[in-house]
């Protein structure tokens, strides 16, 4: 239900996007957006709403937080619990 | 999906695994989420058999259609039965009602429609005299579309049945019923668009346990599972977003005052957990005019939700898993669902009859 996706803003009119999911087309509005939006932006959709304006950037700022993670337990040294482990 | 936002590279994953091994605890832990689409991503990717033995993961009342009170539905099937147009999201159509389910109702020759958005339904309401109602389920990120088109003076023949709830009340409650034992909460991504941390911070700080927002990638359930196990080792418990890239602290404001504007707190009914107080939304006086309860004649039926030997009251909070239930992958099937939870695609049930838990189906 509360699937949302993220599409690539094609035009806008007013209220509403053209989007393009990877192919795709369809429209969203953008009245539950609160970030300014311009074509060739990403937003993220849900039922045809527009709800958060993505930048690609993040995506790859996640993967840095995700190894950021993974490399500060590799360094720690083992404790009691760590012994769980694989 | 675009591929900047595609996280599902088998590398990070198993170092995300490892990183998760090293911090699991040596007694059994329970994380619960309450979202359709995590467990979709959980099973879908055969998350769970990544995690070592001790951690365990659920899915809560996470599925608005499986939580939807057997009121909410008779009160549609009555409004479909006196002539409106009842438009719905599709899963909807299956969740038995006392009497009849939307599909049932269909039948008998009532005018049911699935849309995919309000905005459908509303656009439809201008191309006929008829009135059309939307039946309006969902959290907090399916909330301020609604309010959306109802402050866009939507045609006077389109009303709203509201069954709208707000998640992080339940979890509130969940957290005090008997038998949950809850360690931590996977938080919903795309609720926390909208809502932020606060209302996490407001409702269940107070029990100390970790809350980490996660997204929907198999990474970012992976990274949010180890924030979770990582406040567990520090003996922490705070809210914290495991999603930046899709969930601001503060949330969407802009949707926040859509809500706002349109709605306020009530108390209702959510099928499996019983009546909790300020966890649903109904409309302000200034919108009564679209509200499809005051337009049409709805009368409460009797709404006996026991269904015998199924245990979706259990698995909606998180005190089962679907393989427990008696009924499950036997006399109920996603072709001939007994139980809310397999009527829903969302449903744990349903997702875990296609792709299974810790063992495969």
């Amino acid at each position: 239900m509360c699937l949302a996706a993220p599409a690539k803003v094609i035009s806008i009119t007013d209220n509403e996007a053209v989007v393009d999911y990877n192919g795709v087309r369809a429209t969203a509005r953008l009245d539950t957006l609160t970030e300014p939006l311009a074509a060739g932006d990403y937003v993220l959709i849900h039922t045809g709403f527009a709800i958060r304006r993505l930048s690609p950037e993040d995506g790859e700022e996640t993967l840095k937080l995700f190894d950021e993670l993974a490399a500060s337990l590799d360094a720690e040294p083992s404790s009691d619990d760590s012994q769980q482990g694989s | 999906m675009p591929r900047p936002f595609q996280l599902a590279d088998p590398k990070r994953a198993r170092q995300l695994a490892d990183a998760i091994a090293i911090l699991a605890p040596p007694t059994t832990f329970k994380i619960v989420h309450v979202c359709g689409t995590h467990e979709m991503a959980i099973a879908q990717h055969g998350l769970r058999r990544m995690l070592p033995d001790t951690v365990e993961v659920l899915e809560g009342p996470g599925c608005p259609v499986c939580v939807t009170p057997t009121a909410d539905i008779d009160a549609a099937v009555q409004i479909a039965e006196q002539g409106a147009i009842l438009c719905t999201f599709g899963d909807m159509t299956r969740v038995p009602g006392t009497r009849l389910t939307l599909e049932g109702a269909r039948s008998k020759g009532c005018d049911i429609r699935v849309v995919l958005s309000i905005s459908e339904a509303e656009k439809l309401a201008h191309k006929t005299d008829r009135d059309v109602v939307f039946f309006a389920v969902g959290f907090e990120t399916t909330t301020p579309m609604t309010a959306a088109v109802l402050l866009d003076d939507p045609p006077p023949n389109f009303s709203v049945l509201v069954s709208h709830k707000k998640i992080p009340e339940a979890m509130g409650v969940l957290l005090g019923l008997p038998g949950t034992n809850i360690g931590a909460y996977l938080a919903p991504g795309h609720v926390s668009t909208i809502l932020g941390l606060g209302p996490y911070q407001e409702h269940l700080a107070r029990f100390n346990i970790p809350v980490v927002v996660g997204g929907f990638e198999p990474l970012d359930i992976l990274y949010a599972i180890a924030l979770i196990l990582r406040q567990v080792r520090d003996g922490k418990g705070f809210a914290e977003n495991g999603y930046p890239r899709a969930v601001a602290d503060e949330g969407n404001v802009a949707a926040q005052a859509l809500i706002e504007m349109v709605f306020q707190s009530a108390e209702v009914g959510w099928r499996g957990i019983g009546n909790i107080p300020d966890s649903g939304m109904v409309l302000r006086s200034k919108f009564e005019r679209f509200d499809a309860r005051k337009r049409f004649d709805v009368k409460g039926e009797t709404g006996d939700e026991k269904i015998p030997g199924c245990r979706c009251a259990d698995v909606l909070t998180a005190r089962a898993v679907p393989a427990d239930c008696p009924l499950f992958g036997t006399r109920c099937t996603p072709l001939s669902p007994i139980g809310p939870c397999m009527v829903g695609t969302e449903g744990a049930c349903s997702i875990w009859f296609r792709y299974g838990g810790r063992e495969l189906p």
